[in-house]
């Protein structure tokens, strides 16, 4: 059997702000999944099946919140899956859909959630009660104190300082600047960084994500679906996807198959995707990268177990310009990325959304020049799972 | 009453979900728990692989063979990770506080716990009294109840 081509034929995307009182959460979906069929062109019968991006319902306080938006998808009688690998959720989803279409279980698919983090005052709680039961929920364990742990490390392993890392939010909140979408943004400077209030070592609140919520969907098609649809649509080239360990400290010392501080499932996940798609040379190759960085550390480990410099480098290079969006050597996160907007159970959707309208040349004015491959990947569950998708502007298999 | 997130001029309809659970231990993490309650950290070992875990685990992750022998960590290890958490967590230690993933002497894996015994009152300085690398000790609390915080690591 031949392999399926695999194009992006339409994409949405809410603004994201810290709640959003005006509907609910099917309500969101609804909007996202309409919008994204408008772009498409398409009706409700073109589409075959939907996978619903969805992580912990606690944070909205509807277990399976997907069962409710079924109806408001038009998607009863067809097939609906939900995926929830935590803030990989969204690359996960874009994953699953793309399976179904290249065994040609489905011509085109939709996928689309929303988050509303924000309905509960108790999002810590419902974080901490992702960490081991009986080892590990008894300390102030979250994503925040988990990824101050890998921080604290890779700064003292590769003799960086918080400024160093500051030097990461000021570049995103600027790119944010041009997307109408993003939650935070502006001209900060690496003092305003240095002068927010501590959080935990060294992660101080610029460096952290804010919590957002919003809506947003992408569908998926067949080439014969683009021909129909779409003029310029983007490829999936390659995808790759790996999980890790559940406890933290497996992923420590010297017989451990990964490690904690350097975030090797990135390279592994990187090196699947980069094989399936093409690509040899990222730097070269690829003119955007949308990373999944919830917290200023996220950047530099992504960019050098991703290949786009060699490690313990990215925040030395990140001083010279080498990431920026006009003028660096990769586009990294144009968006202002995840440190800017984080609507968890879809960040990883957004991610893949605006990797693929770089592509397309949709990107308003987040637009860069000559973008011909584009790389989004997510990471969720205590990094315990990471995802990564190329898209290109030339479908994989011609 | 709401949750203190409204916004004005929209309705909200409050809800307070309590679920109460009484977790089975099992036998590898319930000998581990009484362990604690005797002051000794006990970890598995699968004689195939030669690998020791902490948290112990019934079954070798990597020859899939049984762990077929307990044994007791060391009571020092090296710090792997580290940090200092500012802002507390409600229905935890208060902050600050510090914690660290520490790989015991005679164990392949790190467990997390608290650190005592620093002066947290500038955290900068106390971050380099715990870097990785660092070797800290085990102690045990004065009263036990068979819970992960019956220890914590202290500098040497």
């Amino acid at each position: 059997m031949s392999t399926q081509d695999v194009a992006v034929l339409g994409t949405y995307q809410s603004d994201f702000r810290t709640h959003d009182m005006s509907q609910t959460y099917v309500e969101q979906v609804q909007k996202a999944a309409i919008g994204a069929h408008r772009d498409a062109g398409m009706c409700v019968d073109d589409v075959d099946a939907a996978v619903i991006s969805l992580a912990p319902t606690f944070f909205l306080g509807v277990a399976d919140a997907d069962r409710w938006a079924i109806d408001n998808i038009v998607c009863a009688g067809k097939p609906v899956l939900r995926v929830h690998t935590g803030g990989a959720t969204g690359g996960s989803a874009v994953h699953i859909a793309y399976s179904l279409i290249q065994s040609r279980m489905a011509r085109s698919v939709l996928i689309v959630g929303a988050e509303r983090i924000a309905e509960t005052p108790d999002a810590q709680k419902v974080l901490n009660l992702i960490f081991d039961a009986f080892y590990e929920r008894d300390m102030p364990l979250s994503t925040n104190t988990l990824v101050a742990l890998r921080a604290c490390a890779y700064l003292h392993r590769h003799g960086f300082t918080q400024e160093d890392l500051a030097r990461v939010v000021v570049r995103a909140r600027r790119n944010a600047m041009k997307n109408p979408h993003a939650h935070l943004k502006g001209d900060i400077t690496v003092d305003d960084v240095m002068a927010s209030k501590m959080i935990a070592y060294p992660l101080k609140l610029f460096d952290i994500c804010p919590r957002s919520s919003g809506c947003a969907a992408m569908i998926l098609g067949n080439m014969d679906m683009a021909k129909r649809y779409r003029t310029n649509p983007a490829f999936v080239n390659g995808i790759g996807s790996l999980s890790d360990t559940y406890w933290m400290g497996d992923r420590t010392g010297p017989t451990a198959d990964t490690d904690l501080v350097e975030y090797d499932l990135i390279r592994m996940a990187a090196t699947t995707a980069y094989r399936r798609a093409g690509v040899t040379d990222p730097l070269k190759q690829i003119q955007v990268a949308e990373f999944y960085d919830p917290y200023s550390v996220n950047t530099p480990i992504s960019l050098e177990q991703a290949g786009f410099c060699s490690r313990g480098t990215a925040l030395r290079l990140e001083k010279d310009g080498y990431w920026d969006r006009d003028t660096g050597a990769v586009a990294v996160n144009p968006s202002g990325g995840t440190l800017c907007t984080n609507p968890i159970a879809i960040t990883g959707l957004v991610r893949c959304i605006d990797a693929a309208t770089q592509v397309m040349g949709t990107a308003g004015d987040m637009q860069v020049r000559n973008v011909r491959r584009a790389l989004a990947t997510a990471s969720g569950g205590t990094a315990q799972f990471y995802n990564c998708t190329v898209f290109g502007a030339e479908p994989t298999h011609g | 009453m709401d949750n203190g997130l409204a916004e004005a001029g929209h309705d909200v309809m409050s809800d307070e979900i309590t679920l109460r659970y009484d977790y089975a231990l099992g036998k590898v993490a319930g000998r581990f728990m009484r362990g604690l309650k005797e002051g000794k950290i006990l970890a598995t070992r699968c004689s195939k692989s030669g690998l020791t875990y902490l948290p112990p685990r019934a079954y070798c992750e990597r020859s899939f063979e049984p762990c077929d022998e307990w044994v007791e960590a060391g009571s020092q290890g090296v710090v792997e990770a580290s940090t200092i958490v500012v802002r507390g967590y409600e229905g935890k230690r208060k902050a600050p506080v510090a914690i660290a993933l520490v790989r015991l002497d005679g164990v392949d894996s790190a467990i997390a716990n608290y650190v005592d015994g620093l002066d947290l009152s500038d955290p900068a300085s106390a971050m380099t009294r715990i870097a990785p690398g660092t070797r800290l000790r085990v102690t045990f609390a004065a009263e036990r109840e068979g819970r992960i915080t019956d220890f914590s690591f202290l500098p040497l």
